[in-house]
This record gives structure tokens, sequence and C-alpha cells, in this order.
């Protein structure tokens, strides 16, 4: 496909022999392509690739629910209760007679929201206390870390349980749950790779110049950080995803009529013996997701991390 | 017994005796550390839970005189400090208070509940072991190969489906449909109380008092919540197995060892596989720790009456007591299997510090 | 991938070789799938919740009874008779000569006064229902008095229809104890109570052998019981929350009666002929209940509003057919003193209409709370459907009873879906509850009380609740309670919905079950198999 792309057009024939050039110009030029370079590597991967493919999937389900739907998967046709999947609702129809389809598609919406929240309070937390203990050292990095393992040894379901039934069930409630008891890995591996840099010469130079720790941690160490992060965040998505379905499972997610997958699950497991597609698709639907995940985080690690060996 | 290629081999073990004390002194300090930060969190939890404990006593139609009297008896009018003090000197003398739920001690219900989950956490990770790593080396034997494809996916495909709903997947086809294993519950009620709970393991209780139709049906009540977890147990184990083989494959003393003529099974196994074997300890550690405290929701589809449901049922009906005696005990498990570990690893393989 | 091939093989094998073929319940044993996760204590002077209230009834014999062989006629039980005095307000109970406790101790007048007076004294949630007679923990001992060794005498220090007493006598307080067997067990002088939260002491069908919370309890047969010993040797209740897990316990010969299966599952063992599905009439009521204090749920044509929002029809018809009838007054049907009018059903524009006058035409923003269990999550998301037509926006909560009754009684509720069972068979008991609530203060926490928890107080009905409970004349005292009932169908905060009916489903081969109209009405002792 590379290939074809040279001789179409010269623009992209431009833009690629820019991705490519020996020397890069500008840091923005040095990110680009190395970003390209990844790409590269990471698109001969098939199981990447598969996992790319899920995850776009759910993105664009997510997106455009209202066009691949009829309604918003809440209504109820009393008369319609409990449908084999048939060519008018292909996943079949539920307890109070609202198409599975359609609230699966609606649910992908729930799942990105879950997951994307989750990302975005874990990483922020787990960077600074990981950074700052690192940099800093002595008894910061004492106190902070051991306020750490006490998180991590903590029995992380079971802690998730205890939170959602102090806050309240409810979707929000849960991803705070979910975050509170996620973010310890992440402070221990952003401290590791502070540790690593931090006595590097270019962060030497930067302090030499008079650059406050603070600036030093937020404009140095944290986005060198960011990386590996990402790499462990995007290979925890699928933990997250389960966790979170699991709470659903068990009351304490997402509330009805909210179609979110584990909270369909559980409405299901009434139905398995007559109507098993109640509770079969979402929790078909959350293994393929979490399954995109895993493929996914499983080949940008073969990608940016050479060390650990699997060939694609 | 050639080690020649073996790069651990020859550095001797330098634990000296101030060492030894120095990391117990640290271990205990964890460990204290870890348990007071368990109780506190699990308290305070438990103190701003919507759910009442009073009335989980009294019940939901109490009259005003009776909740009031009640709530003076748990001492909930004490400042949280306070009461969480009361509550840590009473566990230290172990005294974990009574359970509304059970109405017994809740120190006499973990021990009937644990050794249900630990029966069924150690069933599973065996089973992990024995089938996750000879899958693992085998993949990293064929690397890039169809074999090694399919245990990746095969891996990632434990990872990555809901414990809970393959469980449920499970029951319906291996015991509404087929008809082949039992249904819920770690026993067959009628054949309750028949054993004499002597270690809490139905399955060595059974067998040791030769009550072979009770061992029997227990056996058959465990193999399918024991095969979910499995699936998770078996994914991780086989995964990282892989790639430490793959790192160990790497290694110029294996090239070494094919140079010699070795066989390439002597190799896998004799060379490669032992040194993996250091770090397979940690892994299996760490999937046996998450095993116990990730039974909840295998517990819940199976109606298993082991801690993770005690914990869930407890949290549900506001038994506060239940939950951090629990809690901290899977807590202590945990860290104390990821410690055991540590330190297998560390007298094990004396490269690490 | 051979090695891994053979392990798996090997260990399917195993655990098809560990597979007992087809799992029959001994013929001697009675084993019963039951959500018991409400069970709390099993001490008669304080059991209040509907498993418990179950187990009792068999353990206990009470003071006056209702017989599985007739359940409509209120007979001695401890007591084989009484005498009312011609002014109401003294009851002589003759104790019935011969019966024992499990014990072997004889069952005397000491033992039934010593029952009556430890429910009082131990004060816990069930004893309003004596207390009510005027009866405190000072008075108790003068008023309630064995006279000779087989007879008790009750004062009643209130001005109550000795109809109603007697009825309350059937109630689990009237549950008769050992005494000796209680004292001998007795902490720190409270009577027993310790003790008998998870043992047994009475004279009834069965005794209590094992109770292991959310796991079984065990009933040993009483070979010696006043009416013969039991069909089965024992009775093994399993707690089985699943409804699912029920149906296919009971599918196999698992279990041999299974008590929780929603409609649908009923609907599912159709066809099959090794199960039958006995249908009981229940006096248990599902109810929605607004909170008075709301400021717009206050308003009466809000109130109003809400009865025509909920689709009855369409639940009777869909997840509830079968289990649940519609009904819409507090006491239930098919029981003395019963008001069976239904005036409301689903009506959009006359609730549209109500709103518009009330001030709400665009509807309003709306918190539902409801139990977890099925079929709660469903009734209300139906009435979260129909409340959207009439622009009614609400957001659904579910919380398992114990976190959802305290905000119930916090009063911090918006609209609750919850269901309601009388404590004893007279039509009091719901009305009490219901339409009674003579001191609307918060502070007054009269959290047992329906009314005070909705806020609701009108003193008008609170009149007409406490005549009828007084009248003496049964023909006078049935219509009042059709008047009351009429009222406060039209003005209460409470939309009853439905009245429920238990679904059991049995092994063919399981004869003699008997469930009454009330939760503790249900008989194990003339279950054959």
């Amino acid at each position: 496909m590379a290939e074809g792309v040279v001789t179409e057009a010269g623009g992209t024939a431009r833009l690629r022999a820019w991705l490519l050039s020996d020397s890069p110009e500008s840091t923005f030029h040095a990110r680009c392509q190395r970003f390209y370079l990844g790409w590269r590597a990471f698109r001969t991967n098939p199981i990447a690739m598969i996992g790319l493919s899920i995850i776009a999937t759910l993105v664009l389900a997510a997106v455009f629910a209202p066009l691949l739907t009829q309604g918003d998967g809440a209504e109820q046709h009393l008369s319609d209760r409990l449908l084999a999947p048939s060519a008018e609702h292909w996943f079949g129809t539920d307890e109070l007679g609202r198409d599975i389809y359609e609230r699966i598609v609606w649910g992908s919406r729930i799942t990105l929201y879950i997951v994307g929240l989750v990302g975005v309070m874990v990483v922020p937390i787990g960077l600074l206390i990981g950074t700052v203990a690192g940099y800093v050292g002595g008894w910061v990095d004492t106190v902070l870390m051991r306020f750490t393992d006490i998180f991590l040894a903590f029995p992380r379901l079971i802690l998730a349980l205890a939170f959602v039934s102090a806050l309240g069930p409810g979707i929000e409630n849960a991803v705070l749950a979910i975050a509170l008891t996620t973010w310890s890995p992440y402070a221990r591996l952003a401290r590791a790779e502070t540790i690593t840099i931090r006595n590097s010469e270019y962060i030497m130079a930067a302090r030499l110049q008079g650059a406050s720790a603070w600036r030093i941690l937020y404009g140095h160490i944290m986005p060198l950080c960011l990386s590996s992060v990402i790499i462990r965040l995007t290979l925890d998505m699928a933990g997250i995803i389960l966790t979170a379905a699991g709470l659903g499972f068990l009351g304490l997610g997402a509330q009805p009529p909210l179609p979110e997958w584990g909270a369909m699950i559980s409405t299901g497991r009434q139905y398995i013996l007559d109507q098993w597609w109640v509770a079969a698709v979402p929790g078909l639907a959350i293994f393929v997701v979490s399954l995109g995940f895993n493929l996914l985080g499983d080949g940008l690690r073969d990608v940016l991390d050479p060390k650990s060996g699997s060939a694609g | 017994m050639a080690h020649s290629g073996n790069p651990i081999a020859g550095t001797g073990t330098g634990s000296s005796p101030r060492l030894l004390i120095a990391r117990a002194a640290n271990l205990l300090f964890t460990l204290s550390l870890t348990f007071v930060g368990l109780t506190a969190i699990t308290f305070i939890i438990g103190r701003v839970m919507p759910a009442d404990p009073v009335l989980a006593i009294v019940g939901d139609r109490a009259p005003k005189e009776v909740y009031e009297a009640m709530y003076l008896k748990l001492g909930l009018d004490k400042p949280l400090i306070q009461q969480y003090l009361i509550y840590l000197v009473n566990v230290l003398q172990g005294d974990f208070g009574k359970s509304i739920m059970t109405t017994r001690l809740v120190l006499d219900d973990l021990i009937r509940f644990f050794p249900a989950t630990f029966e069924l956490a150690s069933i599973a990770t065996l089973a992990g072991i024995f089938i996750g790593v000879p899958m693992g080396v085998v993949a990293a034997v064929r690397q890039g190969r169809l074999t090694d494809h399919i245990v990746r996916v095969v891996g990632l495909i434990g990872y990555s489906v809901p414990i809970f709903w393959l469980g449920l997947m499970a029951l319906l086809v291996f015991y509404a449909r087929l008809e082949w294993l039992p249904g819920p519950g770690r026993i067959e009620v009628y054949y309750d109380g028949i054993v004499d709970p002597i270690t809490g393991f139905i399955l060595i209780d059974s067998a040791v008092q030769g009550e072979w139709e009770v061992f029997n049906n227990a056996l058959s009540h465990l193999v399918l919540p024991a095969a979910m977890l499995a699936t998770y147990a078996l994914a991780y184990i086989a995964r990282m197995t892989r790639s430490f083989m793959l790192d160990q494959l790497s290694q110029e003393y294996v090239i070494t060892a094919r140079v010699k003529g070795l066989s390439e099974l002597a190799v896998i196994w004799r060379h490669a596989f032992r040194n993996v074997l250091v770090q397979l300890i940690t892994i299996i550690g760490l999937t046996y720790a998450s095993l116990l405290e990730g039974s909840v929701l295998t517990e819940t589809v199976f109606a298993w009456p082991g801690i993770g449901q005690y914990i869930t049922n407890s949290l549900f009906n506001a038994d506060m007591n239940a939950v951090i005696g629990g809690t901290v005990v899977v807590g202590i498990c945990f860290v104390g299997i990821n410690m055991i570990s540590d330190t297998l690893y560390r007298l094990v393989d004396p490269r690490v510090r | 991938m051979h090695k891994t091939l053979a392990c798996l093989a090997l260990g399917l094998v195993l655990a098809l070789g560990g597979t007992v073929a087809t799992a029959k319940t001994p013929n001697d044993t009675l084993v019963m799938a039951k959500d018991m996760s409400d069970i709390i204590t099993l001490d008669p002077a304080e059991v209040f919740e509907f498993t418990g209230g179950e187990l009792i009834a068999n353990i206990y014999d009470r003071v006056m009874m209702f017989e599985p062989e007739d359940l409509t006629k209120l007979v001695g039980g401890v007591a084989e008779s009484y005498t009312v005095s011609d002014d109401g307000k003294t009851i002589t109970l003759k104790v019935r000569a011969g019966q024992t406790f499990h014990s072997g101790n004889p069952v005397t007048a000491e033992d039934v006064a010593f029952s009556l007076r430890r429910v009082i004294k131990l004060n816990k949630t069930p004893s309003f229902i004596f207390t009510q007679f005027g009866w405190s923990a000072d008075n108790v001992d003068s008023l309630v008095k064995a006279t000779d060794a087989m007879t008790v005498s009750l004062t009643i220090n209130a001005e109550f229809s000795p109809g109603l007493v007697l009825n309350s006598l059937q109630a689990g307080v009237g549950s008769v104890v050992d005494k000796k067997t209680v004292m001998a067990n007795e902490k720190d002088g409270d009577l027993g109570y310790e003790w008998l939260k998870n043992h047994s002491a009475g004279s009834g069908a069965f005794s209590l052998k094992t109770w292991n919370a959310n796991e079984l309890v065990t009933l040993e047969a009483n070979p010696n019981y006043r009416h013969g010993a039991p069909g089965v040797k024992r009775v093994i209740i399993r707690h089985v929350p699943e409804p699912s897990a029920q149906r296919l316990l009971v599918e196999k010969g698992d279990v041999d009666i299974a008590r929780n299966l929603q409609p649908d599952q009923i609907k599912g063992l159709a066809g099959n002929n090794d199960v039958v599905i006995g249908k009981y009439p229940k006096a248990g009521l599902t109810y929605v209940a607004t909170n008075d204090a709301h400021e717009i749920l206050g308003k009466p044509k809000v109130r109003l509003a809400m009865r025509y929002l909920i689709d009855y029809e369409g639940m009777v018809n869909s997840f509830l057919a079968g289990e649940y009838k519609i009904h819409q007054a507090v006491w239930p049907s098919g029981l003395w003193g019963s008001y069976d009018e239904t005036p409301f059903s689903l009506d959009v524009g006359k609730a549209k209409a109500l709103l518009a006058e009330a001030g709400y035409p665009d509807g309003f923003k709306i918190q539902i709370d409801t139990l977890t269990e099925a079929p709660f999550s469903e009734i209300a998301q139906s009435i979260q459907q129909s409340l959207a037509k009439a622009g009614i926006e609400s957001q659904i909560t579910l919380s398992e009873g114990k976190t959802l009754w305290p905000k119930y009684r916090a009063r911090k509720h918006e609209i609750i879906v919850a269901r309601w069972s009388p404590d004893y068979i007279d039509p009091h008991s719901n009305t009490d509850s219901f339409a009674h609530n003579p001191d609307n203060r918060l502070e007054a926490k009269l959290t047992g009380k329906l009314a005070w928890r909705t806020s609701w107080f009108d003193p008008e009905i609170n009149a007409l609740t406490e005549a009828a409970a007084k009248e003496l004349d049964l023909g006078k005292r049935k219509q009042m309670y059709a008047e009351l009932q009429q009222k406060v169908q039209m003005v209460s905060p409470f939309s009853i919905m439905f009245q429920r009916s238990e679904q059991a489903v049995l092994r063919k081969n399981v004869k003699g079950y008997v469930s009454g109209s009330n939760f503790d009405l249900v008989f194990y002792r003339n279950i054959t198999k």
C-alpha cells in the first residue's frame, strides 16, 4: 500500500520523504518521524492491527450510535419481551422488550467513557506521585512509596467494591473507585523511569540553567515517562473494563436503564436458561473489546519496547 | 548437573545474619504498615457507607428507642478515631468482633470461609501451572510459528474474558444442558455436616475420613469454578513463561550448550527452563494472590461459600466487622504471598540485591 | 502442545469421573431452595423478616394460631381456649394440656407468661404489637400473669378491640418459648437473647439444628409434636439467591421445592412433568411512595397524577404475569376487611391534566429508589418510562435493603418503589402503618410507620384509623375499614400497585406443602415425599 502512494500523489510522497529524512529539523519533526517509524513497525504486526481495528470499531460505534440505531436503546416494548435474535432484532430483545443490538451500540459509549475517565484520572496521579518521589528522593520518596505500597497491597476488586458501596452505586463512583485502586502501579513505574533519567546530562543541564524543580518535572521528566505509562495504560484497559463490568454485574456500576454491559449480564442472568442471548451478547461484547485492548497493548509493547522479545 | 553455561552458577549467596535481621525488620515494618493502612481505609469506608449497621442488626422497622439503644451499644456515638483505635486494639488481641449477618465471631466465620477460597485458588493455580508453563515453553521454542501465535492468542483470550460471564455460560452448558457437572455450591446440601471440618478443606477432610462419596461430590463441584479461575491463571503464567523463556533462549550459554551438541530437549528444560524457574516463582505467587482476591465474582456466580462472597455479602449487609476482618485476611495473604515469593526469589537468585 | 492437550484431557476425565450421575435428595429429607438473605435473627421476640418469620412459625407454637388444615380460622395454639371479660379488658387463656417442648419440659402457663413478658422486656422491633395494648416493661408483670399452672390472664391497658388482641397473639411475638431452657442459657440478664438468636426452644413441629447465615438452615422433626410427627425427618433450606439457579436445582431434582422463581422462569418450566407449580395468594403488597415533604411531590394533584402514570396492566401482563395481580388498597384482597376497588390505570392524558393544574405542565425531575432484586428494577424502569410520557424525567438507583431502608427511614427519598407485608392478619396491621401518623415532626422518629416515613399527616385519617381499631362491632368495623381504605387510596402518598402470589415449584413427589396468605403462614409439617 505504501508503495502505491508514492506514484499516486506527490503530496503524500513528499510527506513520506519528510517523515523519513535523516536529519530532522525540529523537535516536532523528530517526534513525527518517531511516530511514523513506530507506525510502520506496528502495521506489520497482525495481532496489533486486529486490536487496533477492534478499538476503532468501538470508537466508531460510540460516535455514530445515533446513525447505527433507530432508538436510544432505552425504549421498552413490553409486548416484544425476550425475543430471540432475528432479522428484526439482530441480538434479540431483553426483559423489557428493548433491542439488545441497540443497547450494545449505545453501551459502547459507556465503556469508552469509563476507560477514558479512568485513564484521565490515573495517569496524572501516578505520574505526579511517581516523578516527585523519584526526583526528590529522600524521605519524600519513602513516604510516597510506602503510601503507594499500601494501595498496591490492597486486594483491588474488594477495595473497589468497598469504595463504591461507600460512595453509592453509579457510573461516576465506579470510575472513581477503579481509579483509586489502579493508580499505584503507575506511580511505581513513573518513579523507576524518573530514577533512571534523573541524573542524565540533559536534566543536569536544565538544572544548571536554573530551571525550577517543578519545571524540570513538568517539562522534562513527565513527558519522558509518558510513553511507558501509556503502554501500561493500554495494557490495563482490558482490566479496567473487566473491573467495571464486574461492578456493574454486582449492581454497583451504572444504574438502569443505562445499557452498561456488565449490568446487562447481571439482568440477563435471570433469563439464561431460556433466553441465553440476553446475557451472552453483552458478555461477548466485553470480551471482544477487552481482547482488542489487550492485542493493541501487546502490539504496542512489541513496537515500542523491543526488549520484550516478541516477534510479530 | 552441568551448569557450565549458567551465569548464576558459582556466585555464592552472600546474606549475612545482620542483613537478614534488617530484612526481617523491614518486612515486619511493611507488614504492620500495610495492616494499619488496610484496616484504616476499610474502617473509614465502613463508617461513611450509606448502609446502616444499626439497621442491619435491629431490622428496618425498628422504632426509635430500639435503634438508639443499639447505636450506643455499637459505640457509634464516639469520635471516628476513637472507634478505630478501639477496633485496632481488639484486632491485635485477635478479636475481630461479631458479625451481624451470621451472629457469630468474625474470626470463626473467617476460619470457616477462608479454606473454601483457599481450596479453589490452590487448585486453579496448580492447573494454571501444569498447563500454562508447558504452553509458554513450547511457544517460546517455536517463536513466531503457528503454535506460538495460538498460545499468545489463547493467553490474551484468558486475559480478556469476563470470568463471571464465562462461569455463567459454563454453568449453562455443562450443568443445565449437558448435565456433565453439578451446579453451584461447594457440595450437595445433604452431604453437609457428614465430614468433620478438620482442615476446612473438604477434599482433604473427606479423603482422610474415607468419605469417598462426599469427596467425589465435592470434587465435581470444584471443577467448573476452578476451571474458570484457572483460565486466568493459565493465561498469565503461559504469557510470562513465554517471555522469560525467550529471554533465556537468546542468552549465550544456550547457544554454547547447543554448540556443544546437547540435545534440544536438554537445552530447553535442563538449562533455559531451570533459570526461568526463579522468575516464575514470583509470577506464580502473584497469580495465587490475585486469585485469592479475584475469586469474588466467581464465588458469586457459583454460590461458593468462600471469603470473597463473605466480604461481598457483608458489604451489602453493612456488616463492617466482617468486611474489615475479611479484607485484612485477604490483604495479609496478598502481602504475605508476595513477600514469600520475593524472598524465595532472592534466595534462589543472588543476582538480585 | 501435545502435553497440554494430554493435561486437558486428563483433567476432563478426572472431572467426569467425579460426577455423581444424578443427584436425588434423600427420601426422609426435604430440601428447599430459598433466598434467605433477609434473616438477621431467629429469636421469636425479635424476628420481623419474611424468612425468619416463616422459620419460627415451624419451630414455635404460638398462643393463637392458624393451622395448615384450615388457614382461615384462628384457633388456639398453645392456648386451648380463651374467654374475654364483658368489658373486653381481660382475656383468660387456658393452656392445652400434655404439650412438651423440644427439651422434654412440659408447656405451662408460666412459659406463656414468660414469653409474652420477654417480648416487652427485650423491647425489640416487633414489640410494638404488644405495647399498643398498654403493656410496658414496668407493668407487664402485673398485666400478664399465670394465675395457675395452666391459666394465663392478660389485661389490656388501652382501648382496643379484643378481636384485634387475639389476632396479635397469632403474630411471631406470640410464640411460646421454653422458659427453663432459655433461662439456662441467659447471659448478663439478657433473657437468653444472645443464645436464642441462633438456637431454638419451642414446642413446634421442628427444632432448629443449624443456621449458617447465607448458606443453609437445617430443621429437625419433633416426633412428639401435638399433631403427630411431621412427614419428613429433616428440612434443609438452602440459601440460593439466584432465581435461575433455583430453577435449575429443582429441575434437576437437587432440591424438592424452589421458592423464589420469577414469572419468566415459571413460564420456562411449562411442559416439565417432573415438577408441579403451586400458586398461593399472599398478603404482600408492592407500592410506590412519594415523599410528602418534597415541594413538588407533596402537592395533592401530583400525588394523584402519579397513580395514573403506572402501567399496571402492562406489567401484570408481561414480566409480572402469574405472580402479581393489580390491587390498589392498603389491605390485601381475600382477607377480612379488604377493599378491592381498582380505580386507577395508565392514563397519561389525565395525569398531564392533573400535573398542569398543579403547576407542572412540563413535568419535573425526580429520583426513584428501589431494591436491587427482581422484579423491582423492572417495575421502576416501567414507571420511569410512563413518567417520561408526562414529561417527568427520573433517575433510578437500585440498592440493597440495608442501604435503601436507612434512606427511607430518614425521609431522604423522593419516589420509592417498595413492598409490604402485614405483621398479623388484621386490617389494623396495615392501616396503622400506612395511614396512622400521630406525630409528623422529624424528631418524633416514628420510623416504623410508613406514613411518618413519607411525612404524610392527615388528622382526619388518623382519627378514622384509631376509631376502627377500637370498634367492637365487627360489621361496623368492617365498614369503617372500607371507608378508610377508599380515602387512603385517593389522597395518600402511596400508590398501591400489586398484590403478590407465591409461586413455588415442587417436585411432583412432594405433597402437603401449605402456604397461607401471610409470610409466616408457611407450614412444613404436612409435607411428605
